[in-house]
C-alpha cells in the first residue's frame, strides 16, 4: 500500500496510521518516533518514545528523566522493531550525536523520514547512510543553489586567523548548544588549537553528555563572573541568542562571530551584528541535498521544512515524483 | 584584486566607524598607486563603467544556471551580485588563484575593453575567483557597494590619512579624477594640493537634526529664526565664471534634468535651497516634482507644464566671496540684497516666520497640516556659521505629525539590502464596500525581531504567489503612518500616500476593523 494511504499530516505532526505513531510530533502524543534531540523535533511529554540511545540521553539531559510517561525504547542503528502494523528501523543521519532517519515499512511499501541531515564529515556523529525506500522525506533548510557550505577547515582557519590578528579581543562564537558547539570544538582541536575553550553555562551539560559518549572535547571551562574579564584572546562559545545579550557585556573587547549555514548570506550575518561570519552548518547544503536524492534513489520525494519550492522543482526536473509536505512548527531557520 | 576583495569583506561586516577607518588607512598605507586610488573611486562611487551592465551579468549567469533556480535564488538573496557570486559554477573546492590581476588592471580593462569582449573577460575572471572575490568584482560593476562607508567617511579618512582638514579634501573632491594619484601625493606630503579652481564644484551642505521634545527649551526667539520646511528636493545651485550647475545635497549633478532651474541663477553664487515645481505663485506638490525627477533632458512641454523653481534659504558664496563663516542672519541679509539687485526669475527667498513664543511655533506647525508642499518647520540659530555635515544645535527640522490609518496587509515581497531574504516589502489596503483596495507599500518601521515574525507570518499565510510576490490571507493589520495623501489616477484606490511607513503591527486587531477608504478622502491634501 502506498505510504500516502497510511501517512498523514495532523496538527500534532506527521502521523503513521498503520502504527498509530507520530514522527517528531510537536505536541505530546501517545507514541512518538524522535529523529534527533533538537528541541523542535524532540519535545517532552510523550507516552512511548522510540529513538536512539543517544537521543534519549539528550532528551533526559534537557527535560529530565521523566520526559516520557510510559516507556523509552532505545534502538540501535539498523535494528528493526514492530509498532502496530509497521516495522520501524533507525539509520544514521549525520546531523548531530544520535541523529537518525526513521524508516517505516507497511504492507510492502516503505518510507524514510530523514529528519535533519548532512553529508559532511563530522567526528561527533555517525555519517549519513542512504537507505532504500519508496518515498524519501527530506528537509530543505538550505535548498537553494546559493547555499554551498565551504570546507569546515577553511572556516575554522578564518577564526584562528582572526584570533592571531586580534589577540587582544575575546572571540565570542554563537553556536547551537547541541551539535554545532561540539562539532566546532572538535574541529578547533583537529586544527591544533590546544587552549581551554570557554563555554556559556547553557553548553555545559550537553558537552559533558557528548564526552560521556566518548567524544573528546579537550580542556573546556565555564565562563564565570570571576574569569570573564580575563578572556581576552580566548575563544568563548555561547548560544546564538546570547551574542547580543547582557551576558556578553562582561567579556573584554568582544569580536562577534557566529557559526551557521545562514552566514553565507551577507545580509543575514549583518542583521545579526556578526563581524566574523563562519559558514558552518549541520544541515545539507544544495549539493548534498541533490546528491542525496540520487544516492537514495527513491522514486518519490516529499520535501519538508525550509525552501521546499526549489528542491521540489529540482527533483521534478530530475524525474522524481516530488511534492512539498507543509509542516508548520519546525524551525525553518534552524542552522 | 585580492587585497581589495579582503578589504570589502572586512568593511562590510565591520560595524564600528573607528575600525572601518583603521581598515581603510591600513589599506591606503600598504597598497600602491594606482590600485588604492581606484579603490577610493569604487568605494566613493566615482567610477563610471558604462559597459559593465547588470544585464550583462544576468546574461552570464543565465547561460550557466537553470532559470527557475536562478529566480528563486535571486528572490531569496535579494541582491544580484551576491546571488551570482554564490551561484557561479566553480569546482567543489573553491579556487584560490594567487595570480589574480591587480585592481588597476581589472578596472582599466573594464573601462577600456571593447564592449563585445567584456563578457568573456569577466566570465574568465569569475572562474578563477572565490565567492567573496566574485562578489567584489560584481560590486565594482554594480556601482553601489553598501559597505557602510559613506562618501563623507571616505573623505574624512583620507583627510586624516594626510593630516589635512576635511574641508580641503571635500572642496577638492569634485575637481579630481580617479585614480587620484595627485591627491595621494599631496596627502603624503610629496606634492602641492591638486589645482581644481577651473571646475564647477559642489560644496558640502549643512544638515539639520530632528527637533526632539527635550530640545524644545533651547528654542528661544532671540536665538533661533523659523522658516518653513519644504517638501521638495534640496539642491545647491552654482554659477561661476566657468558655468552653472545644479547639485543634490549628496553632490550628484542634476543640471541636465532641470535646465530651467539652472538658467534662473543670473549672478555668480553658490545657493542652498529647495527645488520645487511652481506655477505662478502656486507651489506644486511633491507629486508634481516627481514627474520631473529622473527625466534627463526633459521636453519643453514638460518644462512648461511642470516648471522648476527654487526657494533659496542660504548662500555659501556670493559674487566670488565665501560667506560660510558669517552668521546666518548676515548671510541672509546679503542673499536678500543680491536677489533684490539681480531679480532672478524662478528664485525666491524662503520667508521667515515671525514668532515670539514657542506656542506660536507650535501653532504654525499645526497650521501647515493641510499644505502638502510644506512638511514642517526649520529652526536656525541666528548666529551660526554654515558648517558642512550635521552639527548638533544650529539647525533643527521639526516635521508635522504624521497621519495614520489602520490598513490590512495584502501582498508581500522579499526585500533587498539588509532586509534581503525576508518578506519585508508590504503592500496594504483599506476597505471600500467590503473590498480591500491597495493604498501603498512600505518596507520599514519595524524592528529586526518583528521582521522575523512578519516573514514567518507571510510564509505561513500565503494564499497565492505571483512570481516573487505573495498574496496573503487578509488577516494582519498595520498601523501605517504617512505625511500626506494625494489623489492618484495610477492607483485603483484613487489615492497615493507620501512617505508611508509602518508605525505599529496590530497583531491584536481583526482585519474587518481596519479603516475604510473614506478616511483618506478626509485627509486629502494638495490637489493637483
Amino acid at each position: 500500500m502506498h505510504p500516502r494511504d497510511w501517512i498523514e499530516v495532523r496538527p500534532e505532526g506527521v502521523y503513521c496510521k498503520a502504527g498509530d505513531v507520530y514522527i517528531d510530533p510537536m505536541q505530546p502524543v501517545n507514541k512518538a518516533i524522535i529523529t534527533h534531540g533538537h528541541a523542535d523535533h524532540a519535545r517532552s511529554g510523550h507516552g512511548h518514545v522510540y529513538a536512539t540511545e543517544e537521543t534519549l540521553a539528550i532528551m533526559r539531559a534537557r527535560y529530565g528523566d521523566t520526559h516520557y510517561l510510559m516507556s523509552e525504547n532505545p534502538l540501535a542503528y539498523g535494528q528493526r522493531i514492530t509498532i502496530g502494523d509497521v516495522t520501524l528501523s533507525l539509520h544514521p543521519a549525520g546531523h548531530i550525536l544520535g541523529s537518525a532517519q526513521a524508516r517505516l515499512e507497511h504492507s510492502g511499501a516503505s518510507i524514510v523520514f530523514s529528519g535533519d541531515y548532512k553529508r559532511r564529515l563530522d567526528p561527533t556523529c555517525v555519517p549519513f547512510e542512504p537507505v532504500t525506500c519508496d518515498v524519501f522525506v527530506t528537509e530543505a533548510t538550505f535548498a537553494l543553489p546559493v547555499f554551498r557550505h565551504p570546507p569546515l577547515e577553511e572556516e575554522i582557519a578564518k577564526l584562528l586567523g582572526s584570533l592571531a590578528q586580534f589577540p587582544e579581543r575575546c572571540h565570542l562564537v554563537g553556536v547551537y548548544a547541541l551539535g554545532k558547539c561540539q562539532r566546532v570544538i572538535c574541529a578547533l582541536r583537529a586544527a591544533g588549537y590546544e587552549e581551554t575553550i570557554y563555554l556559556h553555562g547553557a553548553m555545559l551539560r550537553l558537552c559533558e553528555l557528548y564526552q560521556s559518549f566518548g567524544i573528546d572535547l579537550g580542556q573546556t571551562d565555564m565562563v564565570t563572573p570571576e574569569n570573564a574579564r580575563a578572556l581576552a584572546g580566548k575563544i568563548v562559545l555561547c548560544p546564538p541568542s546570547a551574542l547580543q545579550d547582557r551576558w556578553s557585556r562582561k567579556l573584554p573587547d568582544v569580536l562577534t562571530a557566529a557559526a551557521s549555514g545562514w552566514m553565507r548570506i551577507r545580509a543575514r550575518a549583518k542583521q545579526k551584528g556578526v563581524e566574523l561570519p563562519l559558514v558552518v552548518s549541520d544541515h545539507a547544503d544544495w549539493d548534498e541535498l541533490t546528491q542525496t536524492l540520487s544516492d537514495v534513489g527513491a522514486p518519490e520525494v516529499w520535501v519538508t521544512h525550509g525552501r521546499d519550492d526549489a528542491l521540489v522543482y529540482y527533483a521534478q526536473q530530475q524525474g522524481f515524483k516530488a511534492q512539498a509536505l507543509h509542516l508548520l512548527g519546525y524551525e525553518d531557520d534552524s542552522d | 584584486m585580492k587585497a581589495f576583495s579582503k578589504l570589502l569583506e572586512r568593511l562590510y561586516f565591520e560595524p564600528a566607524t573607528s575600525s572601518k577607518e583603521k581598515l581603510l588607512r591600513d589599506y591606503f598605507a600598504t597598497t600602491p598607486d594606482p590600485d588604492r586610488g581606484y579603490a577610493v573611486a569604487i568605494i566613493g562611487n566615482a567610477l563610471s563603467l558604462p559597459n559593465f551592465k547588470r544585464g550583462m551579468v544576468l546574461d552570464l549567469i543565465k547561460a550557466r544556471t537553470d532559470p527557475q533556480l536562478l529566480a528563486m535564488s535571486y528572490d531569496y538573496v535579494g541582491e544580484l551580485s551576491e546571488t551570482v557570486a554564490h551561484l557561479w559554477p566553480a569546482p567543489a573546492v573553491a579556487p584560490n588563484d594567487p595570480d589574480l590581476p591587480a585592481l588597476h588592471e581589472v578596472v582599466e580593462a573594464l573601462r577600456h575593453m571593447p564592449k563585445v569582449q567584456l563578457p568573456d573577460y569577466i566570465a574568465a575572471l569569475l572562474d578563477r575567483m572565490t565567492s567573496p572575490e566574485r562578489w567584489a568584482l560584481l560590486k565594482i560593476g554594480s556601482g553601489s557597494l553598501r559597505i557602510g562607508v559613506s562618501a563623507r567617511l571616505l573623505k574624512q579618512v583620507l583627510a586624516r590619512y594626510g593630516g589635512q582638514p576635511i574641508e580641503r579634501v571635500e572642496t577638492l573632491w569634485h575637481g579630481i579624477d580617479p585614480p587620484y594619484e595627485e591627491l595621494f601625493a599631496w596627502l603624503e606630503g610629496r606634492a602641492d594640493a591638486p589645482a581644481v579652481e577651473e571646475r564647477l564644484t559642489f560644496t558640502p551642505v549643512m544638515l539639520a537634526h530632528p527637533l526632539e521634545a527635550k530640545d524644545h527649551g533651547l528654542i528661544t526667539p532671540d536665538a533661533y529664526a523659523a522658516e518653513w520646511k519644504y517638501d521638495g528636493i534640496r539642491v545647491q545651485c552654482v554659477h561661476s565664471a566657468v558655468g552653472r550647475a545644479l547639485f543634490t545635497r549628496t553632490g550628484d549633478e542634476i543640471s541636465n534634468s532641470f535646465p530651467d532651474a539652472v538658467a534662473h541663477l543670473n549672478f555668480h553664487a553658490v545657493l542652498d535651497g529647495e527645488l520645487v515645481v511652481q506655477r505662478g505663485a502656486a507651489l506644486g506638490s511633491f507629486n508634481d516634482l516627481q514627474q520631473r525627477l529622473g527625466r534627463k533632458n526633459p521636453s519643453g512641454k514638460l518644462q512648461d507644464s511642470h516648471p522648476a523653481a527654487m526657494i533659496v534659504y542660504d548662500a555659501l558664496m556670493l559674487e566670488g566671496e565665501d560667506v560660510r563663516h558669517l552668521p546666518y542672519e548676515q548671510r541672509r541679509t546679503l542673499l536678500q540684497a543680491a536677489l533684490e539687485t539681480y531679480h532672478p526669475v524662478g528664485i525666491s527667498l524662503s520667508p521667515q516666520i515671525p514668532w515670539h513664543s514657542f506656542d506660536q511655533l507650535e501653532a504654525a506647525r499645526a497650521s501647515v497640516d493641510n499644505l502638502s508642499v510644506i512638511e514642517g518647520l526649520m529652526l536656525k540659530r541666528k548666529d551660526s556659521a554654515y558648517i558642512a555635515g550635521r552639527p548638533t544645535g544650529p539647525w533643527y527640522k521639526w516635521k508635522i505629525n504624521p497621519k495614520r490609518a489602520d490598513a490590512v496587509l495584502m501582498y508581500a515581497q522579499r526585500g533587498s539590502g539588509k532586509r534581503s531574504s525576508f518578506y519585508s516589502d508590504f503592500t496594504f489596503g483599506l476597505w471600500r464596500d467590503g473590498e480591500l483596495l491597495p493604498i501603498g507599500k512600505a518596507y520599514f518601521g519595524f524592528t529586526d525581531a518583528e521582521l522575523v515574525e512578519l516573514d514567518k507570518w507571510v510564509r505561513h499565510n500565503t494564499v497565492k504567489t505571483f512570481g516573487p510576490v505573495r498574496e496573503v490571507k487578509k488577516a494582519l493589520v498595520f498601523e501605517v503612518a504617512f505625511d500626506a495623501v494625494h489623489r492618484s489616477s495610477r492607483h485603483k484606490s484613487g489615492y497615493a500616500l507620501r512617505f508611508p511607513r509602518i508605525s505599529r503591527i496590530r497583531w491584536d486587531k481583526p482585519a474587518d476593523e481596519a479603516d475604510q477608504m473614506s478616511l483618506l478622502e478626509s485627509l486629502l491634501t494638495g490637489e493637483t
